[in-house]
């Protein structure tokens, strides 16, 4: 099941450049997210702090705090353990390229040490049906390179492989982005199927999506999270000027 | 434009195609030529001398007839196989370090300078090093000091290339292994190296390839032999070391050898380095990049 993730004053920087200022909001389980805002604007950086994934840049700091359900993930935990709790998918398909779908789709276990191949097989199917990609390579699981998939369906394989690892939260950063209508309404489709069991948390440059996918929107500017509140609030009645000049393209 | 300009331009076009094309092809046959050369020539030379005996026997004396370069061939079978089991992890370690961990630290611009230095020492330095640091304290020459002499000479070109091949790895890839919660070793181990393998067994094949070719180093160390030998504490007999002794002698028989063993030394190289192509492919998914 998803966990809400409380966020309060957190500040990200990448060397002197002071990207996140000061951020809090309340992200709530089991509900679609979403942030918008231009390029630049510290979305990415922001989904980037919530699994820390910022810190792996030897020049990104951060300070402030993060609770994932009962866990503050910078005092409580290890990188590794949030990573495990928190899946995350990119913007640009990246399957491993010498692995078969099937080791894509394990590695998250398999790397890890775990070694029971029926309980595996079952792990590897059930992520592979909930990301809708199982009919498309069930034949060829262990024959196939993940890398010479289409790209929608590598995204749906990078997806796969975030789920296998069994975590609350899913976090995607412009997950179709790279890819056609028809591939991205397929993510579309997906993300509304993956919300009765996780949180997820959607960086998107697409405000239709947005306004398609999520509960929740944010919009974020300079650093700076301007609004959150209910996505049909903030694409009918925002209460900020900046956030309307941006849904009605005046800026951005 | 008119039609007629048109047609000019065409014309231009497609003579500077046909010219780019033209020195393309003529390169790739200037980059071949001394290659093909060289082989027709050894063939030319050598081929009669080798038959069974090369590979079983040992060097006759002078003016007996026959004799082959078996012992030689093991010998080098045994320097290059202790060579590469001490330069293959050390350089692949050192690759590593220097991409993965200490990406940007001095310690690694140290260690990329030394590589670099190391990389332009001449083999017969290398070879007087090994005499100095491993025969001299032992008392005697042996394989295992010759195979660290190669050894060492095959760590810069293994290190570089494991560098700039884990630098190729793009980075959605490595923040991909560590978003699935891998620790960073196992994305480094599992992941970053899996996928520049290709790359890095290319560098180990081309180090093995130089150093398998190499005199100099081999004469302070492994010194050669007139006999068989396996123990690689021993002084051992090396095909390049052979083929140079014979090659100097002034007997007509002994010449046609050293044709004969380079001929086979350039083969066995071209046999050991398609067997790991070989060997390593196998894994490979189809539609891998």
């Amino acid at each position: 099941m998803g966990v809400g993730i409380e966020v309060t004053s957190l500040n990200a920087w990448y060397g002197s450049n002071h990207t996140l200022q000061d951020i809090n909001l309340h992200i709530p389980p089991n509900q679609a997210t979403a942030l918008i805002g231009p390029s630049g604007c510290g979305k990415s950086t922001f989904v980037r702090c919530l699994n820390r994934m910022h810190e792996t840049n030897p020049i990104a700091r951060v300070t402030g705090s993060v609770r994932i359900g009962d866990i503050d993930i910078y005092k409580d935990a290890k990188p590794v353990n949030i990573r495990r709790r928190v899946g995350m998918v990119f913007q640009r398909p990246n399957p491993f390229p010498t692995m078969s779908i099937y080791d894509n789709v394990a590695s998250g276990l398999k790397l890890n040490g775990f070694s029971n191949h029926r309980s595996l097989d079952e792990i590897v199917e059930k992520s592979l049906r909930n990301s809708a990609l199982w009919d498309e390579v069930k034949d060829e699981l262990k024959k196939k390179s993940g890398a010479s998939l289409s790209g929608g369906q590598q995204q749906r394989l990078c997806i796969a492989r975030a789920l296998a690892v069994d975590p609350e939260v899913i976090l995607m950063d412009e997950p179709a982005s790279a890819l056609d209508p028809v591939s991205t309404s397929k993510i579309e489709d997906l993300i509304f199927e993956l919300k009765s069991h996780y949180t997820i948390v959607i960086v998107t440059h697409n405000m239709q999506q947005a306004a398609r996918v999520a509960e929740k929107t944010g919009f974020f500017l300079n650093g700076r999270m301007v609004e959150f509140d209910s996505t049909h609030k903030i694409f009918t009645n925002p209460s900020d000027k900046r956030t309307e000049d941006y849904i009605t393209g005046r800026f951005g | 434009m008119t039609t007629e300009n048109f047609k000019m331009r065409n014309l231009f076009r497609d003579l500077t195609d046909k010219l780019a094309s033209g020195l393309a092809v003529l390169a790739t046959v200037l980059v071949i030529a001394p290659l093909v050369a060289i082989f027709v020539y050894l063939l030319y030379k050598g081929a009669s001398s080798v038959n069974l005996d090369f590979f079983t026997q040992i060097p006759k004396a002078v003016g007996e007839e026959g004799g082959g370069m078996g012992n030689a061939i093991a010998g080098s079978i045994v320097i290059l196989a202790l060579g590469s089991l001490m330069g293959v992890p050390i350089g692949i370690g050192g690759g590593i370090f220097l991409a993965e961990f200490g990406r940007g630290t001095k310690l690694a611009n140290a260690i990329r300078f030394t590589a670099d230095v190391l990389n332009g020492v001449p083999s017969i330095v290398m070879g007087i090093a090994v005499y100095a640091l491993v025969v001299k304290p032992q008392g005697h020459f042996s394989a295992l000091s010759g195979g660290v002499a190669l050894g060492i000479m095959m760590i810069p070109t293994i290190t570089r290339t494991t560098e700039e091949m884990l630098l190729m790895v793009p980075n959605v890839i490595r923040e991909a292994a560590l978003g699935i919660g891998l620790p960073n070793w196992r994305a480094v181990l599992s992941i970053s190296l899996k996928t520049a393998s290709p790359g890095i067994i290319t560098g180990c094949m081309l180090a093995f390839a130089r150093v398998a070719g190499e005199t100099a180093p081999l004469i302070f160390t492994a010194f050669g032999n007139s006999f068989w030998n396996w123990h690689p504490n021993e002084p051992t007999a090396a095909l390049p070391l052979q083929i140079y002794v014979f090659a100097i002698s002034p007997y007509d028989d002994w010449h046609r050898l050293a044709w004969a063993g380079a001929l086979v030394l350039i083969v066995l190289i071209v046999l050991a380095v398609s067997l790991v192509r070989y060997v390593t492919s196998r894994g490979v998914m189809k539609g891998a990049s």
